[in-house]
């Protein structure tokens, strides 16, 4: 796949979709290309946070570990993009992202995600979004969690 | 050391000065006639005196001699010579005379200069002794570099003047006594004069030179204190740039070396006077001579032969007069020199020597338990460390050492090592001092390990070993002219005072490391490596080093087996893609275009990439394939592509790390590049302009770059292009590019790049860590880790050991101390650079691991962390100086004491 596929990709990822075009080939080039075989791990729950992942094609599982044993709590498919939330608040990894079938991934390391929030706020208020979204969603699971104890 | 420096030369060297001393005083004799003889000459046969009548003869050469009881007796009648005949005889006389003293001055001289050299290589090795003996204490108050100063620099001048010291001024004032005398006997007044102006130069000159010698004195302070703050500078570099201090030092500098001119310019300014006014009086002399000596001449009563033989006879005095005022300043110099020198080095309560004897046999092991008997420590300021400890460590005890940091515990570890001596009380091994055994005792049989690990410039095996290298313990053999320069070594070395330890026999005590020698040294060098847990490290420097096919020869001759069997297991973990092998015809899509066509590596530093780009040969092979015109067109489209991604970003930013094939500098210009060369064809571009876009394509990696330039027909011509390159290689460049074969080790390649035989694969996740897991299991399968292991021991750490981690520094530095086997091992807070986690980990592997395989010594460990003293047998716990409690981690657990609240 060439760096102009990759950009067409990004763009279709709702998170990149308000940067220009140029500005995305510049994120695909400066990041990794990785692939991955089915049940590899992209990263670990607990290991130091480098990198976030646009997952390219192919899907993943996200799992956390529990005092019962790992639980998967989500899944991921093409067009996301994983392990973010780590490097935004220099925590170590929350959970561990599995490729369930064999998956591709353009891996953008710590400092060049951050250089981007910083460069292109468009992206950050779209993170932003995202974030929030997620966190109403989660927070939304609970309160129905806490209603059925 | 001997204060006086003359003393300290007579009482070393007395029968060589001796010797020379004699010989001096026989070239005085041929010396001495060679004065008289041009008298001899210009009265006798040149103005006829005695030769009045014609055919006269005389008698030369007679040789009698008016002995005591023997009365007159000829040796030799003397032969009977014309005037000619006499002046050839007296000319050839002179000649003869002229190369005696020649042939005197050169013994002399060469004699001189030995005995100076062999003095300079006494004191030098004396001065060092010392250092070796210096009591800990004194390092806190010296500069490194101001000692090393000394050594090599402020003694200098004292091996030049040994040669002189008692010789030059026999030889020289021999030489002026001997005019002098000449002169008076010609005519007594003249002969006075010369001595009343050499009286007056030796009383003014050695005055007017007392204040230089004052500021020789201050040159050489001032020397030595700059030499100590450049090495100042050197070492705490990381501490001037971390505070932008480096004007401040550059002020600091510059104000000494200000100083150190303002001395220099005034001792020369004293120099050249003192040497006008000495060349002043020297001048005046002659003036006197020709002046009063003439007038007597004119009125008779001198003849002009003797005016001629006074004259010349002067001639010879002012030199050695000169020399002589010389040599008294030098004496006067290297005297405050060495002055300086010894008050530095004579220092109170220096190590016995006997303590540091060689002692080549095997140490037995110790016996008796380790005791500080009412022990008291501080430090240089006089604050109490410790106060009155009295503690046993019982042989293979495990004792664990806790408290807050600098409640005594770290001092008692170093007190263990020698390291403070005991204000007062002791410490004892069987009711003896441990200062007083001798160091082939304690060094040997107690093991130490700090955070300060010292690493010496050497190989990492030197380092790792040095705790075993106490003697020579091989007798090397030499043969022919080798035998001959030991046999010269060794005399020489002990007559300058010098220890005849060889340097070439192996030291490395493999018998107490527990292995009979080199060939099963990992046996035990391995387990203590991994207890450390510094074992992958040292296979990564392995792999990432050029490993010599020599020494090595055992993994790389298994080069093949060890590619194979990579292939094989990568296929087993159906991990094939994550290694493109290289192919002789195929094209390597992971490694760079440059790379494809080379296909093989260059032996550096003869040769680098750029040289071989700008070869003839090469050029030739891309201009006939045509490659030249599509690695062209393809630059332009790389830099087309790098100028659109990265044109609007400023130079620091950090997506310029992804850029491998230019730099953020180089942007601009290639900007100018391609708005003159866009569109146009490849004839339009300079040569020079060419390379700089070509150069482009070299770098470029499809998978990693991703800008679609590479197609089938053009891999299949850079293929075709690289088999024609290798087809007819010339000579010069056969000798520096190895060509890549699947059956032979590549010399110039690292120790990976030659396992893989190919290119880790871009888009493979966490790939070269894979890797690593899979080497070293290979490794370990094929029965090669350890010399994957010694390959990496290869590894130069630099100065200080600086070309490695602190980290690494510290495991090793625990490493050495364990190599040893020593019967107590001592552990003073030694991996502070490590997380608390691995911390733990060592410990636990060196207390219950490394126990298992027999050797069970005594181990003191001072713990940074509490919570693991329940893995020694015994715990100290100390407080403010004091040993508060001792006992089993359970009894003080149960005590409610200090320790229960260190742990909690």
């Amino acid at each position: 796949m060439l760096l102009k596929d990759e950009v067409e990709m990004l763009r279709r990822i709702p998170l990149f979709s308000g940067v220009a075009p140029a500005k995305l080939k510049l994120l695909a080039f400066t990041s990794d290309r990785v692939s991955y075989r089915a049940d590899q791990a992209l990263f670990r729950q607990g290991d130091m946070a480098d990198a976030a992942y646009v997952i390219l094609s192919g899907t993943a599982d996200v799992s956390v570990d529990t005092p019962s044993g790992q639980i998967k709590v989500a899944e991921v498919e093409h067009d996301s993009i994983v392990g973010e939330i780590a490097i935004l608040c220099d925590v170590l990894r929350t959970a561990t992202v599995t490729a369930s079938t064999p998956l591709e991934a353009l891996r953008i390391s710590k400092e060049h995600f951050l250089k981007l929030l910083s460069d292109y706020p468009e992206m950050t208020i779209e993170i932003m979004r995202v974030l929030a979204s997620r966190l109403s969603h989660t927070t939304a699971e609970l309160s129905e969690e806490r209603s059925k104890h | 050391m001997e204060k006086s420096l003359t003393r300290y030369i007579w009482s070393n060297t007395r029968f060589q000065q001796i010797w020379i001393l004699t010989v001096v005083a026989a070239s005085m004799i041929p010396y001495f006639l060679s004065f008289d003889l041009p008298k001899q000459i210009v009265n006798g046969p040149i103005q006829g005196t005695g030769f009045e009548a014609e055919g006269a003869t005389q008698t030369f050469m007679r040789i009698q001699y008016n002995l005591p009881y023997f009365g007159k007796v000829m040796f030799f009648e003397g032969l009977q010579l014309t005037r000619f005949q006499m002046l050839m005889a007296l000319s050839l006389v002179f000649l003869l005379l002229v190369v005696i003293n020649g042939l005197f001055k050169l013994y002399i001289n060469t004699y001189k200069g030995r005995l100076g050299e062999r003095m300079l290589r006494r004191i030098r090795f004396e001065l060092i002794d010392r250092v070796l003996r210096f009591p800990p204490s004194q390092f806190k108050r010296v500069k490194s570099a101001e000692i090393a100063t000394m050594i090599k620099d402020e003694v200098e001048p004292m091996g030049g003047f040994t040669g002189d010291a008692f010789v030059q001024p026999a030889l020289l004032g021999g030489q002026a006594i001997t005019a002098l005398v000449f002169i008076i006997l010609q005519n007594f007044w003249l002969g006075m004069i010369a001595a009343g102006i050499v009286a007056v130069q030796g009383v003014v000159i050695p005055r007017m030179r007392k204040r230089l010698l004052e500021l020789g004195r201050q040159r050489q302070l001032t020397a030595r204190e700059l030499s100590g703050r450049v090495g100042e500078i050197v070492d705490g570099i990381g501490t001037i740039h971390g505070n932008d201090t480096s004007n401040y030092e550059r002020a600091d500098i510059a104000a000494r070396l200000g100083l150190i001119f303002s001395i220099r310019y005034d001792l020369y300014q004293w120099k050249f006077l003192v040497k006008f006014i000495n060349n002043f009086l020297a001048q005046v002399t002659p003036f006197l001579f020709y002046s009063i000596g003439g007038v007597l001449a004119l009125q008779g009563r001198l003849d002009i032969g003797q005016l001629v033989a006074v004259i010349n006879a002067y001639k010879d005095l002012p030199g050695p007069l000169k020399e002589l005022i010389d040599w008294d300043q030098s004496r006067q110099d290297v005297q405050v020199k060495y002055a300086q020198v010894v008050e530095q080095f004579n220092v109170d309560m220096l190590v016995d020597p006997h303590i540091q004897a060689v002692v080549h046999e095997p140490v037995g092991k110790l016996e008796h338990s380790l005791n500080a008997v009412n022990l008291t420590l501080s430090d240089d300021s006089g604050a109490r460390l410790v106060e009155h400890v009295s503690l046993e460590i019982k042989l293979g005890e495990t004792v664990a050492i806790v408290g807050n940091s600098g409640s005594g515990g770290e001092a008692i570890a170093e007190a263990f090592a020698r390291l403070i001596w005991p204000d007062s009380g002791r410490i004892t091994i069987d009711g003896k001092d441990i200062l007083e055994l001798p160091e082939s005792i304690t060094g040997r049989r107690i093991g130490y390990a700090a955070s300060d690990a010292y690493f010496f410039h050497g190989s990492l095996r030197d380092n790792l070993l040095y705790g075993l290298k106490h003697a020579p313990l091989t007798k090397v053999e030499y043969e022919g002219a080798k035998a001959i320069k030991y046999k010269w070594d060794i005399n020489e070395a002990r007559l300058a005072g010098n220890p005849d330890l060889d340097l070439n026999s192996d030291w490395v005590d493999y018998q107490s490391a527990g292995v009979t020698g080199p060939h099963d040294l990992f046996s035990v060098v391995r387990p203590v490596l991994e207890a450390v847990m510094i074992s992958q490290d040292i296979v990564d420097l392995a792999l990432r080093s050029q490993v010599d096919t020599t020494t090595h020869s055992d993994l790389t001759n298994r080069i093949v087996e060890l590619r194979q069997a990579l292939r094989k297991s990568l296929k087993e973990e159906d991990l094939d893609g994550l290694v493109v092998p290289f192919e002789p015809k195929a094209y390597n899509p992971q490694a760079t275009i440059g790379e494809n066509l080379l296909f093989g590596t260059v032996k550096r530093p003869m040769m680098t990439n750029l040289k071989l780009a700008a070869h003839p040969y090469f050029r030739s092979i891309l201009r006939e394939s045509g490659l030249n015109i599509d690695l062209y067109n393809m630059g332009l489209e790389i830099a087309a592509n790098a100028i659109e991604l990265f044109q609007d970003l400023p130079p620091d930013h950090p997506f310029f790390q992804q850029l491998t094939f230019m730099t953020a500098d180089d942007i601009p210009t290639y900007q100018l590049l391609l708005q003159k060369l866009q569109g146009r064809d490849f004839d339009a571009a300079s040569p020079d302009e060419r390379s700089s876009i070509i150069r482009l394509s070299f770098a470029y990696i499809e998978p990693r770059h991703r800008f679609g330039l590479l197609t089938d027909e053009l891999m299949a011509k850079i293929v075709d292009a690289r088999l024609r390159f290798h087809k007819n290689l010339p000579d010069d460049l056969k000798a520096v590019v190895e060509r890549y074969d699947a059956k032979k080790f590549i010399e110039s390649a690292n120790l990976m790049d030659n396992v893989l035989f190919g290119r880790i694969g871009f888009t493979q996740a966490d790939g070269p860590d894979r890797i690593r897991v899979i080497l070293r299991d290979l490794f370990d399968k094929l029965g090669l880790y350890d010399s994957v292991l010694s390959i990496g021991l290869d590894f130069d750490v630099g100065s200080g050991g600086k070309r490695i981690t602190n980290v690494q520094r510290q495991k090793l530095n625990v490493a050495r101390a364990l190599l040893k086997r020593a019967d107590y091992v001592i552990f003073n807070r030694p991996l502070p650079a490590l997380d608390q986690r691995v911390q733990d980990q060592i410990m636990r592997n060196i207390l219950q691991d490394l126990h298992e395989e027999g050797h069970a010594p005594a181990i003191i460990w001072v713990l940074a962390n509490s919570s693991l003293a329940n893995l020694f047998d015994r715990v100290l716990v100390f407080d403010r100086g004091t040993l508060v409690e001792d006992g089993t981690h359970a009894t003080l657990l149960e005590k409610n004491g200090i320790f229960k609240e260190l742990v909690s």
